[in-house]
């Protein structure tokens, strides 16, 4: 049983685009549907796909230059005077180098600002650890007022921003700079706060939640160990706060063991947001597949995801491993 | 914006009540902030009770002015400023910084809506009140009547963020944006220039490509004048560095940078209040 999903998707030549271009294309679309939506960036129109908003609004488009911690502050003043303002930067600037001005300028003062942070993860590859933001989601998630979206693919990441222009309140939005596989469909539903159940067999021994470009190898994982007769379900949890209690409980209670996938440190992310729930309720053997405490390094999206064991037979590993936990060997 | 003898004591007087309140909510509140509320009381006074552009009937009036507090620790002063402007109660300022009070600490919106902001953590208002004065652009472009207002401490000009924000005005130029310096010299851990040297802060200001001013934060005649003169400049924001007398009001207090972080004790609040000056013909020679 497989919802909503790409009839391409395990195709050698599935479609791909990256969730930054969703999000461009999506920008546009809300400023045209809304006047009030703004747009600001520091230095890196082109790279988070502001351009285009730039081109076609540009009276609504500020550029204050490499200085994150200004962008967020004045989009703050800018959603005070009634504007719905989308700051975008690479997530490692922001809200990595301004997390204190998001948390006092933005969330303190409950201020309808849109944080987007580019270029989040490993697969920004080459450019090495000092870019490959993998404490975002800890940092924003922490953070009272603030709503955090981690889309799996380009067609979701647009849905997003279109959703996020209309919620009113701080949010951030995490995209990724490589192209990756379209996994959902034009049609396919996004609600903020909605897991999408993509994978769920009957008898599923094992519920994986993943978010952001995980979601594909979640998949893909899912695909392997059926063949190999292990039934697995697969969840795309693209909004990690307010977290979706009422789905994950319902899968997580069918299967009774969980594996977590994100391209995040497992401290602190989708993981462990997940894990303090299921600690609250429904405490079950849990996995978590994510970078164990290190900081990233050049090389292609690929060959980081393998060393840092992100890799689709790392989520294998963890499934094969948690059933064992589960059966109590 | 015509400053009349007649008004001029009339704003001595507000001043004067000001600070009365500042003291009493600082000594009951048993923490807080005396020198910079204290510098400040003058400035604030003249705002709201001659410059801004305000409705204390209608405190949400799109319209109206945004003064914007970047230094969040004098808050008393704005507090103080909003009792005495009819905003609250006076008796609600003895509330000051107590578990369930609207005046909090550190202004915080969501208690207290009518501050613009929140702040506490330096280095931020002036980003906002830029954010602010470009999205009003958007709206209205150059026929805004809004002027936006954001006071400053000279020790958050140490914070790097401030010039992220001096700069993108520097380059956006929105007209109706003033900045208004405490140029009291003073900082927690003493003398500014000592600390971290400011000067020459307004060739800094001026190489940023703003309109600078420097007056006598105390004189009611030069804060009017640089306002006027700061609404009349349209290709460009103004900075006013209003030199200010930390503890202004209050021989004990004035000019020691001991009291930026501590409030008088009750007996000492008793003679701050004893000893609180007129402030009518003293400022000029000050």
């Amino acid at each position: 049983m497989e919802n909503n999903l790409n009839p391409k998707l395990y195709e050698l030549n599935v479609e791909q685009e990256s969730l930054r271009e969703g999000f461009g294309r999506g920008l546009v679309r809300a400023g045209e549907k809304n006047k009030n939506v703004v747009a600001l960036c520091a230095d890196l129109k082109e790279s988070t796909k502001v351009e285009d908003f730039a081109n076609t609004f540009p009276e609504r488009f500020v550029e204050v230059g490499v200085a994150e911690q200004n962008l967020v502050s004045v989009a703050s003043g800018m959603a005070a005077m009634g504007k719905i303002p989308f700051a975008a930067s690479y997530a490692i600037f922001s809200p990595g180098r301004n997390w204190e001005h998001i948390r006092t300028t933005i969330c303190y003062n409950n201020a309808n600002v849109k944080i987007v942070g580019s270029h989040a993860g490993l697969n920004v590859g080459p450019d090495g650890g000092s870019h490959q933001m993998l404490e975002d989601i800890a940092l924003t998630r922490v953070l009272p007022n603030m709503t955090v979206i981690a889309p799996c693919d380009a067609l979701e990441a647009e849905k997003a921003t279109l959703a996020i222009a209309e919620l009113v309140g701080p949010t951030y939005l995490r995209l990724a700079r490589e192209k990756s596989p379209i996994i959902m469909t034009k049609e396919s539903n996004f609600e903020i706060g909605k897991a999408n159940v993509l994978v769920e067999p009957e008898e599923s021994e094992v519920a994986i939640i993943a978010c952001g470009l995980m979601v594909y190898r979640a998949l893909i994982a899912a695909r392997k160990l059926e063949r190999e007769g292990i039934k697995v379900s697969v969840v795309n949890n693209h909004t990690i706060k307010p977290l979706d209690e009422t789905t994950i409980l319902a899968v997580t209670k069918k299967a009774g063991a969980v594996v977590t996938c994100e391209e995040h440190q497992q401290a602190g992310g989708l993981g462990s947001a997940v894990a303090e729930l299921l600690a609250k309720t429904n405490p079950v053997p849990m996995e978590f597949v994510g970078v164990a405490d290190h900081f990233g390094q050049s090389g292609s999206g690929a060959e980081l995801m393998e060393h840092y064991g992100l890799g689709v037979d790392d989520i294998i590993e963890a499934v094969k491993k948690v059933i064992e936990r589960k059966n109590g060997n | 914006m015509i400053l009349t003898e007649e008004k001029k004591k009339y704003l001595e007087d507000k001043a004067r009540e000001i600070r009365r309140s500042v003291i009493e909510m600082l000594v009951e509140a048993k923490s807080g902030h005396t020198a910079g509320p204290l510098g400040m009381a003058d400035i604030f006074t003249a705002l709201y009770f001659g410059i801004l552009k305000h409705d204390v009937k209608k405190p949400e009036w799109a319209d109206r002015d945004r003064l914007i507090l970047s230094n969040g620790h004098i808050c008393p002063v704005l507090y103080a400023t909003l009792a005495e402007a009819g905003y609250l109660e006076k008796k609600e300022l003895l509330t000051l910084r107590k578990y369930g009070s609207r005046l909090q600490g550190h202004p915080h919106r969501e208690f207290f809506p009518l501050a613009e902001t929140s702040s506490g953590p330096l280095g931020e208002g002036l980003a906002q009140a830029v954010g602010m004065a470009l999205a009003d652009r958007i709206d209205n472009g150059k026929n805004s009547q809004k002027f936006f207002y954001c006071l400053m401490s000279d020790g958050e000009l140490e914070e790097g963020s401030t010039w992220e924000a001096v700069m993108l005005a520097g380059k956006e130029k929105p007209h109706n944006l003033i900045a208004i310096i405490d140029r009291n010299n003073i900082q927690i851990d003493g003398h500014t220039e000592e600390v971290m040297p400011l000067e020459p802060l307004a060739d800094k200001w001026r190489a940023f490509n703003w309109h600078v001013l420097e007056i006598d934060g105390h004189n009611f005649e030069e804060i009017y004048a640089a306002i006027g003169q700061a609404k009349s400049v349209f290709n460009r924001p103004t900075v006013i560095i209003a030199h200010t007398t930390p503890g202004k009001g209050v021989l004990e207090f004035e000019g020691k940078y001991e009291w930026h972080g501590k409030p008088p004790t009750r007996e000492e609040g008793e003679k701050a209040l004893k000893e609180l000056r007129t402030l009518n013909g003293r400022l000029k020679e000050d």
